[in-house]
């Protein structure tokens, strides 16, 4: 029993990240009737956004030391934090701390920035081209974004640590009755649920309950029918794009601590996620969430040894298997509308 | 001549006349020359050039004809080199059975995962035939490794029963005895030429697989393929079941990778999972787009172009472009050094990116729509009529100016 | 007993009864036309005799054998083709591609690997085809795109390449839906031709009521999913129930 809890929670942690990705994707999909191969390359930057805030917090100058000198007899020079000497060594110190929270902070303009350049700059001109024509040409530019970050930052994973508070583990089974030390989880996991939870829940509301989220949601149903009611339909989809960019860029921020961000983890996470996508039915929001949570805890549960000792390599495949399964009895994933995307 | 029609003959013996010349035409710098590093014509690089030529080839088939865009079918070549070095290991270190294996495996293979995935169209058509990759990839990496050999990847070894082969033969993949990596180099004045035996039977078997693309291009089955792209409702309002017609291209497809697969492992006998990976298949993508997708030469003119990106665009280094602007101002030399820099060297894949994009974006037809705007330019100069294609494939042996 | 004999055919979308105790007789070779306001069933009747649509009730029986639960090309080989509303065509292909593929269907029927059969020794399908663009008028764009066409052009294509296959039964959806006067007049004309120099049948689902009235040799009205009279246009004209059904909306509008 335990252990089945362990792996549902273990699940829920790379189910998060898939059900982020997936939305912002579906969120493209359904708004702009676009397919977005890039998407994956703005998780990785939204995960290079939080190792680039704690890069800048380490930024420190020289100073000589006052009292001190070298054995030779020069001045000795400290390296003194920018961030510390602004804000005073306590104030600072925190940051540095808590510096992938913040991240978010930093990533939120950041990636509504990179949203809004690439649906002007080049999705807009993809609407009327066929779909191969945009998995293409994200695709490409899915690469060009993954080479910049290599060239910047090198090909090697940067570890990026959570807040000190936040690091460690947390006996979860004592919460709900079971023995000390039965089910123990890391506590940053938790946070990454959580955190999922809160911006997939934001995303949801802002759909269902503001009168933006009215129309966009109006636009996913019938474009046409809404441009011709004169609302601008093209300037919110525009911000939408936006807002799935800045989705998956948090969760990108927030995944740092749990996986180094290295250069090609997009496209890692984007051949999962479009499974994903795929599962829940394209276009379809809550399919997303739910599909993206699914096969998180279906390939956790995948790779117990209880499980790979009777089906052997299972939970390499897992997520492919119900992949297919889904695509050839449902065709259009769990929760998807007929007819879109089969021309 | 061949049933062919008159430009497409003009055009077959064009190519052949290019790959076999390869050796010659890919080393238009003398071998001391600082230039020397541009030379492609090296064996290894150039049975590249031909093996990728014909993966690409047969994607075209599919992707070019029926418009179904495979992001899988880097799983026939790694089962294709699996089968072939399997072969190579029980039976014969000739490379004739272990080729034959490698297509008959991977058709077989196709077989299978074609008529699943073509149960749907579009996205789920594509994502279909990536879970299938991947899971191979993924499969060939853990369980399978009493066949895969895991990680290392397959190797021959010296213990290998190979029956057939008695106690003198070979001990590396051949031809009824002449070995793959032999090889004659002639010198002349600076220059020197590489002829190897693997390139020319990798040469060989690409133009018979081209002459089967041009005879399946402009067969009835081909016109019916890309009828199939254009209006699926139309074709079955016509009483014609797209279905078999998708498979046949499918599976088709799937040998041309199979084969592509068992060349590689008869130049090079071993076999690894990272063939299969879902890059792999992205990469037959690119060259196909790039090239033209759905003309004749524009995906081997594109798996050249991106070989030659890897293996040559990739070596120049930082020295290499402060040799090139030497003969600017100091400052302004540093300038330009630190503006190209990125995009060359091990930034190549920037460029292929950017590259990419600009030809999705500006030449839906590839290089060979390319070739075809500059041809019409020059003829509207000149009367003189060149077939665009043709100026295309020509174009596809001089080195890429960038 | 007709050649297409539709029986007690009902369809139901959801909540919504589109077919209800359609019955229909088509006899061979005459023009047959089935017009009804909106939402009568039309297009779902139509749907039900091609195989994009399996009826819940009756039959549909085409020369004596069942067309239920065949697939639309088995169906077509059967011998009914379909002229779409919006011309189906291959826009991607050439007019004369366009015109060989209906006649290598007829010949080899739903699926033959001629992969590596030449184009050059299949003179019999390219003289047929060719034949067939005289006879349209289309000859001299045999080498043009057929998205290029114009729209009338490419209902004249679409109409060839029902009639390469040699249909026994040619079913027309709307065929001058959205077309100006003269073209449609054209198309009457085409039709009428068609029907002079050929054994054939024609079904022709029309709003156009001059269409219909200037080609029918039969009218089955339809309105809300069943068949309300059938007769010979004169008949129909002065027929009080149809004027009430579906003239009278016309003439409102």
């Amino acid at each position: 029993m335990d252990a089945i809890l362990l792996q549902l929670l273990n699940g829920l942690d790379k189910g998060s990240a898939y059900a982020l990705i997936a939305l912002g994707l579906t969120l493209i999909f359904g708004t702009l009737g676009v397919v977005n191969f890039a998407h994956g390359a703005i998780f990785m930057i939204g995960s290079f956004c939080a190792v680039t805030l704690s890069k800048i917090f380490a930024l420190s100058h020289k100073a000589a030391e006052p009292s001190g000198k070298d054995f030779l007899g020069n001045p000795k020079y400290d390296d003194v934090l920018y961030i510390t000497e602004w804000f005073g060594e306590d104030i600072g110190n925190w940051m540095i701390d808590w510096s992938v929270p913040l991240a978010i902070l930093f990533a939120i303009p950041i990636m509504l920035l990179i949203g809004y350049i690439m649906e002007r700059g080049l999705i807009k001109h993809f609407y009327k081209r066929p779909h191969a024509d945009q998995i293409l040409v994200t695709f490409g530019l899915a690469i060009v974004l993954q080479e910049v970050i290599k060239y910047f930052y090198g090909a090697n994973p940067i570890p990026t640590a959570s807040p000190e508070a936040l690091r460690g583990s947390f006996d979860f089974g004592v919460l709900i009755g079971f023995e000390p030390n039965a089910i123990i989880y890391p506590v940053w996991r938790l946070v990454y649920f959580a955190f999922s939870a809160l911006i997939i829940g934001a995303v949801f509301a802002f759909l269902q309950f503001t009168t933006f989220g009215m129309v966009v949601r109006a636009g996913m149903a019938d474009r046409e029918t809404v441009g011709l009611l004169g609302i601008n339909i093209d300037k919110r989809f525009t911000i939408m794009f936006g807002i799935a960019a800045a989705v998956a860029g948090l969760a990108g921020v927030m995944y740092a601590p749990i996986n180094s961000p290295n250069y090609h983890m997009g496209m890692d996470f984007l051949v999962l996620s479009f499974v994903v996508v795929v599962v829940g039915g394209m276009g379809s929001l809550p399919g997303a969430v739910l599909a993206g949570f699914l096969l998180g805890i279906v390939e956790s549960f995948a790779s117990m040894n209880e499980i790979k000792a009777i089906i052997p390599g299972i939970d390499q495949i897992i997520i492919y298997v119900v992949a297919i399964v889904i695509l050839l009895t449902r065709p259009r994933g769990l929760m998807g509308r007929k007819g879109v995307m089969e021309e | 001549m061949l049933g062919l029609e008159k430009r497409d003959t003009l055009l077959l013996i064009v190519v052949a006349c290019l790959v076999t010349f390869a050796p010659i035409l890919l080393n238009p710098f003398p071998a001391d020359s600082s230039m020397a590093q541009f030379n492609a014509g090296y064996p290894d690089l150039m049975q590249r050039f031909v093996i990728f030529g014909i993966f690409a080839i047969g994607f075209n088939i599919l992707f070019g004809l029926t418009g179904y865009l495979s992001f899988g079918h880097a799983a026939f070549l790694g089962v294709g080199s699996y089968s072939a070095v399997w072969m190579m290991k029980l039976l014969t270190m000739n490379v004739i059975p272990a080729i034959a294996l490698s297509v008959i495996v991977a058709g077989l293979f196709s077989v299978l995962i074609g008529y699943v995935s073509l149960r749907r169209s579009g996205i789920y058509f594509s994502i279909l035939t990536l879970a299938f990759a991947q899971m191979s990839f993924n499969l060939a990496y853990s369980v399978l490794t009493p066949i895969t050999n895991g990680e290392t990847g397959l190797q021959i070894t010296l213990n290998d029963p190979r029956i057939l082969d008695g106690a003198g033969a070979p001990s590396y993949p051949n031809l009824f005895g002449a070995q793959m990596n032999e090889a004659t180099t002639l010198f002349f004045g600076g220059w020197s030429f590489t002829f190897s035996v693997g390139y020319y039977l990798c040469a060989v078997i690409m133009l018979i697989s081209f002459y089967l693309a041009i005879r399946i291009f402009r067969s009835p089955f081909g016109m019916m393929l890309r009828a199939v792209k254009s209006n699926q409702q139309r074709m079955n309002y016509t009483g014609l079941n797209t279905k078999p017609y998708t498979l046949a291209a499918f599976v088709i497809s799937g040998m041309y990778a199979g084969l592509a697969g068992g060349l590689l492992a008869s130049m090079d006998p071993l076999a690894g999972a990272e063939r299969m990976q879902w890059t792999a298949s992205g990469e037959v993508v690119l060259m196909t787009i790039l090239g033209g997708a759905g003309t004749l030469i524009g995906p081997v003119l594109g798996a050249g172009f991106i070989k030659y990106f890897e293996n040559i665009f990739s070596k120049i280094n930082k020295a290499t472009l402060e040799g090139w602007f030497a003969f600017m101002p100091d400052g302004i030399e540093e300038f330009f050094v630190a503006i190209i820099y990125p995009f060359v060297g091990k930034g190549w894949h920037l460029t292929l990116g950017l590259l990419f994009m600009m030809v999705v974006i500006f030449l839906p037809g590839g290089l060979v729509e390319g070739g075809q705007r500059i041809g019409k330019m020059f003829r509207r100069r000149d009367r003189k009529s060149s077939d665009a294609e043709l100026s295309a494939a020509q174009q596809r042996q001089v080195p890429p100016a960038e | 007993m007709g050649i297409l004999e539709v029986k007690n055919v009902g369809k139901r979308f959801g909540g919504l009864q589109a077919l209800s105790n359609v019955n229909l007789t088509v006899e061979e070779n005459s023009v047959h036309a089935i017009i009804g306001p909106n939402g009568a069933g039309k297009s779902t009747l139509l749907n039900c005799l091609v195989g994009k649509l399996i009826p819940d009730t009756g039959s549909v029986m085409f020369d004596g054998q069942s067309v239920l639960g065949r697939k639309p090309y088995e169906i077509n080989q059967m011998g009914i083709s379909r002229v779409f509303q919006t011309p189906e065509i291959f826009a991607d292909l050439t007019v004369m591609e366009n015109m060989l593929i209906p006649c290598f269907a007829k010949r080899d029927g739903s699926f033959r690997m001629h992969a590596l059969e030449s184009m050059m020794n299949e003179k019999d399908i390219v003289g047929k085809a060719e034949h067939m663009l005289e006879e349209m008028k289309l000859i001299d764009k045999r080498a043009m795109h057929a998205a290029a066409m114009s729209r009338g052009d490419k209902r004249r294509l679409e109409i060839a390449m029902c009639l390469a296959q040699d249909p026994r039964l040619l079913l027309l959806d709307e065929p001058t839906a959205g077309m100006a006067r003269a073209d449609t007049n054209n198309t009457i004309d085409l039709l009428k031709q068609i029907k002079e120099e050929r054994n054939i049948t024609i079904a022709i689902i029309e709003h156009d009521m001059h269409v219909v009235f200037s080609l029918a040799e039969r009218i089955t009205v339809l309105a809300q999913g069943t068949p309300l009279v059938e007769d010979t246009p004169d008949k129909i004209k002065g027929h009080p129930k149809v004027k009430e059904a579906y003239l009278g909306e016309t003439q409102a509008a």
